[in-house]
């Protein structure tokens, strides 16, 4: 399966997301935010970092970038998207997912690991995971402050993928929310970094389910 | 060229033989662009002037250097075709001045000196030093450092992955950030400033030039400060790591794509220190056009322009043939680029700028033949014995250590740092070393940095001695050889004879504790001048060590990973306090002996680490450093929130200095023996735990090894318990653990 994972001017996650997909056993390919064009791969990484040094607003000028057009045509096209960290707040800014991200509670930046409960499992993300599981993957941001106008709501309406389990919220973020989902379940954007939780050398493997999701779906294609 | 303003070169930190010397090389007066320049490569920042000579006497040979000192950073061989480049720098006056902003311009700078050697930057670590944490001003230091080293290091993506932070008053009125990056490149890539030719350009690239930084390392780094320091605020430089990132891809690129002759990062003194040294080195001149630089601000004079110290800029030599393939990488990653000059024949700098020849000097007299000074020197007196009170009650003394802020967790300085990116975190902060996988290679390489001012303001050149063999230890204790030094030394005014003789015992503790471990120092940075109101610092040898793993997999965890494992000491525990966190907290004095240290034993414990964890047979390990046993239990019990019960080791006499001792001080009450074997620092001592079954031979490879081993006792249970003596729940230890800095600043009930 080819997965692109785009680098914007900034993006500091990009090879660690290509590395991660690369040990899943899929080709990562590079995509570059000038391009428009997605060179014909089946699902999208958008990475962490610092996309446009974060100037004006975490992801606000990333989405203007011409490759974010392709993102958004495949997004509504049903392909697999995956927003991490600044990724999930680029998702947000170009308004393929709900709700925003802000400063956190405690005015810091955090990096540690947490636990995140899988909240759903109808995503082209999680749908290899269990319902309910626990899985431990690592924060790192200053603005991860998760914000939406009707938390209950949204729940309801199946699109809360991922919650920190209780005393794990690192931000602040509104009913404990860590990820959210488009009401498809193609797109799916998160604080936490699974690129970072593939590798057993390196620490807890929490990461893995999500792109074994991702080629599971491929696979049933 | 006019002439000068009388006494300019003064305001400039440049004395008057300094002057006379400058117009004996030029024949002439100098124009005003020509001494700022030489205000600045002749500043002790840039030059080492008072250093030079007694850096000489440090070894900087060995097998796998493939560079060492005078060059960006050191490079050292890690075997299957990678090279580590890595070099710890100072930014303490910029970061006194102006917290957030000095402290992010230091990793910017020396994420620059790794890139400038054609590696790609992979991973920070920093020493910090500051007052005591729970004063207001001090506060205000540390909470502006840490948030600028982690803004700088986080959005370009370099992960902060250790170091150590120290509060003691005398760097209240100095704080110390010294900042260490480590990068990893090809090992046949040697790219260096030393490389061009006649004919190459010179390609400026990355950010705008403004009035920041200006006189950075003179004004700032070459002078103490003085009250209503203020006012150097705009000496100090400001960052913007978005286009820094970008400057490291675009020139990653460059790099890999052999597009590059040479490059070389700007950084104290700018344009000028680049410029001169990149020709000083190859032995060339160079054209300079100051028109092609692009400024912020358009009214910037020549000298300005010049010493400007603006953030995130490089300088490339280019072939001419390559030039559009050079702008057009630049182009795409959004870096400016254009060409300032280009490489001559005769070892002459020539600048112009609005059409006029502004400077004529010659290269090497800026950036090699600066003045060299012997400056007088007072060896620093010889310590006296001092006692310190062991009668106080266990517990409580073990609470109090723990609960120290230079002892306690420093998870609220490390949690601000990104330690991820990079896939290349075996072991991050918290724990005795970094650990880092070499990418492309089952390899990694382990990093710590140490420094003992205690130590040092007692016996400099144990000081540094000690300061070696600590860090060496950190990295041995995760089963990696120690392999290369860089060091950064922090000292006070040269101009004091004191001073100056404390830096010169500090260079020979270090040299002869480089050469017993076998590890070449291969490069570093020397800062004078730390002192605030006439207030010295505690002299502070910083020194970062390198050690390679052969296999990332056999990495040995800090602390006691899980239950049923056998507690062992290796080394000797002798009443030695000097120094120590004890003697601080028990008497608020700082006097007597600093440990001492047989290099040949720490040599041994380091080799019996290795053979150790090459077996695999520790599952757990912890160097035994500030605080003594009862702090290094108390970490390895937290580590992974696994108790343990264990008998404390014997106690024996002092070392004699010109020898080993031995047998139990005939001095020592019995019952001050437990809280004198629990606090006493004495070096070249580690935790191990390893399985039961793997006893017999540790005990075999420790005897061999000619290192003392003593099982303890065993690991289990959430308690840390010595018998009869102590018995902690962990619950209690890691609340004083984890809760004592940010109680300090006031964060915690």
């Amino acid at each position: 399966m080819r997965i692109g994972v785009v680098t914007f001017p900034g993006s500091c996650d990009d090879r660690d997301a290509r590395a991660a997909v690369a040990s899943m056993g899929a080709d990562p390919v590079a995509l570059w935010h000038g391009d428009g064009d997605l060179r014909g791969v089946e699902a999208v990484v958008l990475p962490g970092g610092f996309s446009y040094g974060d100037y004006l607003r975490c992801g606000a000028i990333a989405r203007f970038s011409p490759v974010m057009r392709a993102v958004a045509a495949f997004a509504r096209a049903g392909g697999p998207v995956l927003g991490i960290c600044n990724g999930f707040q680029v998702l947000c800014e170009a308004g393929l997912l709900p709700g925003a991200l802000l400063r956190n509670a405690g005015l810091r930046f955090v990096c540690r690991e947490v636990e995140v409960v899988v909240e759903s499992t109808s995503t082209a993300w999680t749908s290899a995971c269990q319902a309910g599981s626990s899985l431990v993957i690592p924060v790192k941001h200053g603005e991860g402050r998760y914000v939406h106008p009707d938390p209950p709501a949204l729940a309801a309406a199946g699109q809360v993928a991922f919650c920190y389990a209780p005393g794990h919220n690192p931000n602040g973020s509104l009913a404990d929310i860590a990820g959210v989902t488009n009401p498809a379940g193609n797109v799916v954007g998160l604080m936490p970094h699974p690129e970072h939780a593939v590798d057993p050398l390196l620490g807890p493997v929490g990461g893995r389910g999500l792109f074994e999701s991702v080629l599971a779906t491929a696979a049933r294609v | 060229m006019s002439s000068l303003v009388a006494g300019l070169h003064r305001q400039l930190g440049l004395t008057d033989e300094e002057l006379e010397r400058i117009l004996s090389v030029l024949g002439r007066e100098p124009s005003r662009a020509e001494l700022a320049m030489y205000s600045l490569m002749w500043s002790e920042h840039c030059s080492y002037k008072s250093s030079k000579v007694h850096l000489r006497r440090l070894p900087s040979e060995g097998a796998r250097v493939l560079q060492g000192p005078g060059e960006n950073a050191g490079v050292v061989d890690l075997g299957d075709g990678v090279a580590a480049v890595f070099k710890i720098e100072s930014h303490n006056h910029p970061s006194f001045v102006e917290p957030f902003q000095g402290a992010a311009t230091g990793v910017g700078g020396i994420i620059r000196d790794i890139l400038a050697m054609g590696a790609r930057p992979a991973a920070s670590l920093n020493s910090l030093r500051f007052g005591d944490p729970a004063e207001p001003l001090q506060r205000r230091l540390l909470e502006g450092v840490v948030a600028g080293i982690g803004h700088y290091g986080n959005c370009v993506g370099v992960a902060t992955v250790g170091g150590e932070v120290v509060f003691d008053p005398s760097y209240a009125g100095n704080p110390l950030v010294n900042a260490l990056t480590v990068g990893f490149m090809p090992a046949e890539r040697r790219l260096s400033g030393r490389a061009g030719r006649p004919g190459d350009l010179a390609v400026l690239m990355g950010a705008e030039t403004g009035r920041d930084g200006i006189g950075g390392a003179s004004v700032l780094a070459s002078a103490s400060f003085e009250e209503g320091d203020d006012a150097k605020r705009p000496n100090v430089q400001v960052g913007d790591p978005f286009q820094e990132k970008l400057l490291i891809e675009a020139c990653l690129e460059l790099v890999e794509r052999g597009l590059l002759r040479g490059l070389q990062d700007l950084g104290a003194a700018g344009i000028s220190c680049a410029v001169a040294e990149v020709a000083a080195r190859a032995g060339m001149g160079m054209e300079v056009d100051l028109d092609a630089v692009p400024l912020r601000e358009p009214s910037m004079e020549a000298w300005e322009v010049l010493v400007s110290e603006s953030q995130e800029r490089m300088l490339a030599l280019v072939d001419p043939a390559r030039l559009e393939d050079v702008l057009e990488v630049c182009r795409r990653w959004g870096v400016l680029a254009s060409v300032l000059g280009g490489m001559t024949e005769g070892g002459s700098v020539r600048v112009r700028f609005r059409g006029e020849l502004v400077a004529e000097v010659p290269a090497a007299s800026l950036a090699d033949e600066g003045p060299v000074y012997s400056r007088p020197l007072v060896p620093p007196p010889a310590p006296a014995e001092a006692g310190v009170p062991l009668d106080a009650e266990v517990a409580e003394a073990v609470l109090a250590m723990t609960a120290d802020p230079t002892c306690a967790s420093k998870r609220w300085v490390w949690e601000q740092y990104d330690r991820f990116v990079g896939h290349g975190t075996v072991a991050g902060p918290g724990g005795d070393a970094a650990v880092l996988r070499v990418p492309g290679t089952d390899r990694a390489v382990a990093l710590a940095t140490d420094g003992n001012g205690r130590h040092a303001a007692l016996d400099p050149a144990a000081g540094a001695a000690l300061a070696v063999a600590e860090a060496a230890r950190n990295v041995a204790c995760t089963g990696a050889r120690p392999i290369a030094v860089t060091n950064c030394l922090n000292f006070a005014s040269p101009e004091r004879p004191e001073v100056m003789g404390a830096f010169a015992a500090a260079v020979d503790g270090m040299a002869d504790a480089c050469r017993a471990l076998g590890l070449p120092v291969t490069g570093g940075n020397v800062s004078f001048y730390n002192q605030s109101s006439g207030r010295p610092i505690h002299p502070t040898p910083i020194v970062g060590v390198l050690g390679l793993l052969e296999g990332a997999a056999t990495a040995v965890p800090a602390g006691f990973p899980r239950p049923g494992l056998d507690v062992w000491l290796l080394g000797e525990t002798r009443v030695e306090l000097g120094g120590s966190v004890w003697q601080r907290l028990a008497t608020g004095r700082l006097e007597g002996r600093p440990p001492a240290l047989d290099l040949a034993a720490e040599a041994r414990l380091h080799r019996l680490l290795e053979a150790l964890a090459v077996r695999r047979l520790p599952a757990g390990a912890h160097d035994l450093s500030e605080g003594g046993l009862a702090v290094a239990l108390v970490e390895a019990t937290l580590a992974a929130g696994v108790g343990a019960t264990v008998d404390l080791p014997p106690v024996l006499a002092p070392a004699a200095h010109d020898g080993p001792a031995a047998g139990v001080p005939a001095d020592l009450p019995s019952q001050q023996m437990p809280l004198a074997a629990l606090a006493s620092e004495s070096a070249s001592r580690a935790l191990l735990a390893a399985p039961p079954e793997a006893a017999g031979e540790l005990e075999d490879l420790a005897e061999e090894a000619a290192v003392p081993a003593r099982r303890l006792g065993t690991t289990g249970g959430d308690r840390l318990v010595v018998p009869g003596l102590l018995d902690l729940p962990l619950s209690r230890l890691r609340d004083a653990y984890e809760g004592a800095l940010p109680r300090a600043l006031g964060e915690l009930a």
